[in-house]
């Protein structure tokens, strides 16, 4: 591997549509990524291990093993943003998606455009400057080290969980709508989807709370939206 | 208390009016009954006044021949007498004594008046009588008919009995006074005689009588009405079966079938209701298997359809975007391959939507969501299409946030179906969008003044693929299902979405919710027909 190549994104598409692995290995090549084609769901995981991608993309419905499956799998060992490729829109299709670690989805047949800005505010993490230890409840989260820790244990969370975690416990006092959210934790602008709002939030309850059926750290405010726990010190 | 007695009562008259209106078996039962005890009180009195007409006849010819008898005795006593003595007063006496005699030993009374002057009171004739009897027995109608007449042998009518002492009524009974002349020999003057015979075992006999025709007829009545509930109900427990069969089959339980007993005409009718449940079953069965399957069909196409779509999309718009290097003809092709794409897609997505809503899987992903803000949203995300057909869009909502349970997703699609539609046809005259809300429900119009509806036409712009001209030709590139997708996704919050149009005039579409889920709607916080063209209609 060459130095230039390094600087190049890479994503891993997972879809057993050849001909529309090919073409999307074509866009993203010409929108600078570095794309990794494989067809089978139970080839996956060995090809995420050795290409170790940025970003990737993964069709629900594979042969050899399903789409949700590797995603758990890929889940399992590695935070990597991982974003389904759907041909089903039905709420319960993409809230099982987003519930076995997909960070986003994508309904087809989508716009290149969206697909490219998906694939980029996923890349391009915002690393927001700020205070570098926050404090919510139990919680203690080092922003620059990317790590949360609650009671000296430390929690795993992804990237995208970590981010939404830092962006409500930075402001403990603002309520954040859903909408809010997505543009600063997902990076968009239109993508007016707010289920991978509450669905992130769940994931992210399950994680940091000790009764996820009564949050302490990520409240819900009826009507508006979500907002930190009462913090014990900035 | 009283307040309550005056609301239980209406209550109770009011479950007897239901009961009443709701059961056959009671109407039949009171109406047989009540026919029945007519009847059996009229053969009832018919039967009491023949007896008692029997009964009366034969006592009065009784006694009018004991009385004649008696007469008779008396005046053959007075013939034997030596023709010497001449007191006609012992002669009387004589005559009386023997009347008493036989009448205490019999059971009736005598009365003998004197002789006296016309239509004077028997008291005042001086009479003979038997001890305690009341003198006014003897009504004075039949002491006259004597005096008139010139010299009947006897006659007889009814009367009351009355026995007193010392001025008081001891006892009183209904009677028969027979009266007779006898002569006396002496001076050949005439005596009348009364005999009064009681009718005290007549009347026991008439309410002997009547007390076993009154017990006898309550039982019959009692009777019918047991026969009637009887037969009424070997009708009625099957119609019951059967309603109770059909409101099931009704409620979709199609497997539903009546019990089949015997061969007569209600086993027939169970025969026959069986049979059309399941004719229907099988027709309803069939109906479902064939929409299932096409159902299905539509979503396994356009899902099919998606993954080579998404290939073409790519690749068009790859093309698109080396357009620049391509020679006019190529360069325009590439251009409407992206259009037509962007076309197809919508298209796509509109039926996908519309294929969910008939698979029944459309769910709803409820929240309190503010009308308002979503109006506001769909106004900013719109601005680029109308600015195009420079229309303007107005919005008057409210300070106070109209809050309503509802899906945001589906709710921001209607609301953009309706604004889309409005600019559509709005002919670059302004719109309107109103927001309003009150304890129940929250609502928005959307006002065009467009081209307007033409009659009829409001119900049917809801409908898949309908185009008010079909040769007008579609500008905003909508694919038809807009509205329609609007209204499945108003059905699945319980809410309205009705149209109201004139041609030239424009149209208003209302959008309303109800506040909580699933709460019924009763009425729209807005009017349907806006205020600047109320009159027209009214």
């Amino acid at each position: 591997m060459t130095q230039g190549e390094d600087f190049r994104a890479r994503v891993l598409v997972v879809d057993d549509d050849a001909s529309l692995s090919e073409m999307l290995s074509i866009v993203l090549r010409q929108e600078g990524f570095d794309a990794h084609l494989v067809e089978r769901g139970d080839e996956a995981l060995d090809a995420f291990r050795a290409y170790k991608p940025d970003v990737v993309l993964l069709d629900l419905m594979l042969p050899g093993k399903g789409g949700i499956d590797v995603c758990k799998e890929i889940r399992a060992e590695s935070g990597v943003p991982i974003v389904m490729l759907t041909a089903k829109g039905d709420t319960i299709d993409v809230v099982v998606g987003l519930e076995s670690g997909a960070d986003d989805y994508v309904v087809k047949p989508f716009k290149p455009k969206e697909l490219v800005a998906r694939i980029r505010a996923r890349v391009r993490r915002n690393d927001s400057p700020g205070a570098d230890t926050l404090t919510v409840g139990p919680l203690s989260i080092d922003v620059a080290g990317h790590s949360v820790t609650r009671d000296g244990q430390p929690v795993s969370l992804t990237p995208l969980e970590f981010d939404l975690l830092v962006c409500l416990a930075r402001k403990p006092w603002q309520v954040f709508t859903r909408e809010v959210l997505l543009e600063q934790v997902w990076g968009y602008r239109h993508a007016a989807d707010t289920r991978l709002v509450n669905v992130h939030v769940q994931r992210l309850r399950s994680k940091v709370e000790t009764d996820p059926e009564n949050p302490e750290i990520v409240l819900t405010v009826r009507g508006v939206g979500y907002k930190a726990g009462t913090s014990g010190q900035q | 208390m009283a307040e309550r007695a005056g609301r239980s009562v209406p209550e109770t008259l009011r479950r007897g009016l239901t009961f009443w209106r709701r059961s056959i078996q009671a109407r039949v039962v009171v109406s047989t009954v009540l026919l029945s005890t007519v009847v059996v009180l009229a053969v009832g009195w018919f039967l009491l006044r023949q007896v008692q007409q029997g009964l009366l006849d034969h006592r009065v010819d009784t006694v009018v021949r004991e009385a004649g008898t008696e007469n008779q005795a008396a005046q053959e006593r007075l013939a034997a007498v030596p023709g010497t003595d001449t007191d006609a007063n012992a002669q009387a006496n004589t005559v009386v004594n023997s009347i008493f005699t036989s009448g205490e030993a019999r059971g009736f009374s005598v009365v003998m008046a004197g002789p006296g002057a016309p239509h004077t009171s028997l008291a005042e004739r001086g009479t003979k009588l038997t001890p305690q009897l009341d003198l006014a027995s003897v009504p004075q109608s039949l002491v006259d008919h004597f005096d008139e007449s010139g010299s009947p042998t006897i006659a007889w009518t009814y009367t009351t009995i009355r026995f007193s002492s010392r001025g008081e009524v001891t006892s009183s009974t209904p009677g028969i006074v027979v009266g007779s002349t006898v002569t006396i020999p002496a001076d050949g003057s005439s005596r009348t005689v009364y005999y009064l015979f009681p009718l005290d075992d007549v009347q026991q006999t008439l309410a002997l009588v009547e007390r076993a025709l009154l017990t006898a007829g309550a039982l019959l009545l009692l009777l019918i009405a047991a026969l009637t509930w009887l037969l009424t109900r070997q009708i009625v427990t099957p119609i019951r079966l059967a309603r109770r069969v059909a409101e099931r089959l009704a409620a979709g339980q199609l497997q539903e079938r009546l019990r089949v007993v015997g061969e007569d005409d209600l086993a027939r009718l169970a025969i026959s209701f069986n049979q059309m449940a399941t004719n229907l079953q099988r027709q309803i069965r069939q109906l479902e298997e064939l929409s299932r399957v096409q159902r299905r069909f539509v979503s396994d196409v356009s899902h099919e359809l998606r993954t080579p779509l998404t290939t073409v999309r790519l690749a068009g718009s790859v093309l698109h975007e080396a357009r620049v290097g391509f020679d006019p003809p190529t360069r325009r092709a590439a251009e409407l391959l992206q259009t037509e794409l962007d076309r197809f897609e919508t298209l796509l997505v509109d039926l996908l939507e519309i294929s969910r809503f008939d698979a029944g899987a459309a769910a709803l992903d409820l929240d309190d969501v503010n009308l308002t803000d979503v109006v506001r949203r769909v106004v900013d995300s719109t601005r680029a299409l109308a600015e195009q057909r420079s229309t303007e869009v107005v919005v008057r909502a409210p300070e106070s946030p109209c809050v309503a349970q509802a899906d945001v997703r589906r709710l921001e699609r209607i609301v953009r179906n309706l604004v889309t539609n409005a600019i559509d046809h709005a002919e670059s005259k302004q719109i309107v969008i109103t927001v309003a809300a009150d304890e129940q429900a929250a609502a928005i119009a959307v006002r065009d003044h467009g081209v307007g509806l033409a009659v009829g036409e409001s119900a049917m712009v809801f409908n898949r693929f309908w185009r008010a001209d079909p040769a007008r030709a579609r500008t905003s590139g909508g694919t038809g299902l807009g509205l329609a997708i609007a209204m499945e996704d108003t059905h699945l919050h319980g809410g309205w979405l009705q149209a109201w149009g004139k041609p030239n005039e424009g149209a208003q579409f209302r959008l309303t919710l109800p506040r909580h889920a699933r709460h019924p709607l009763r009425h729209s916080p807005l009017a349907l027909v806006p205020e600047d063209a109320a009159e027209v209609v009214a």
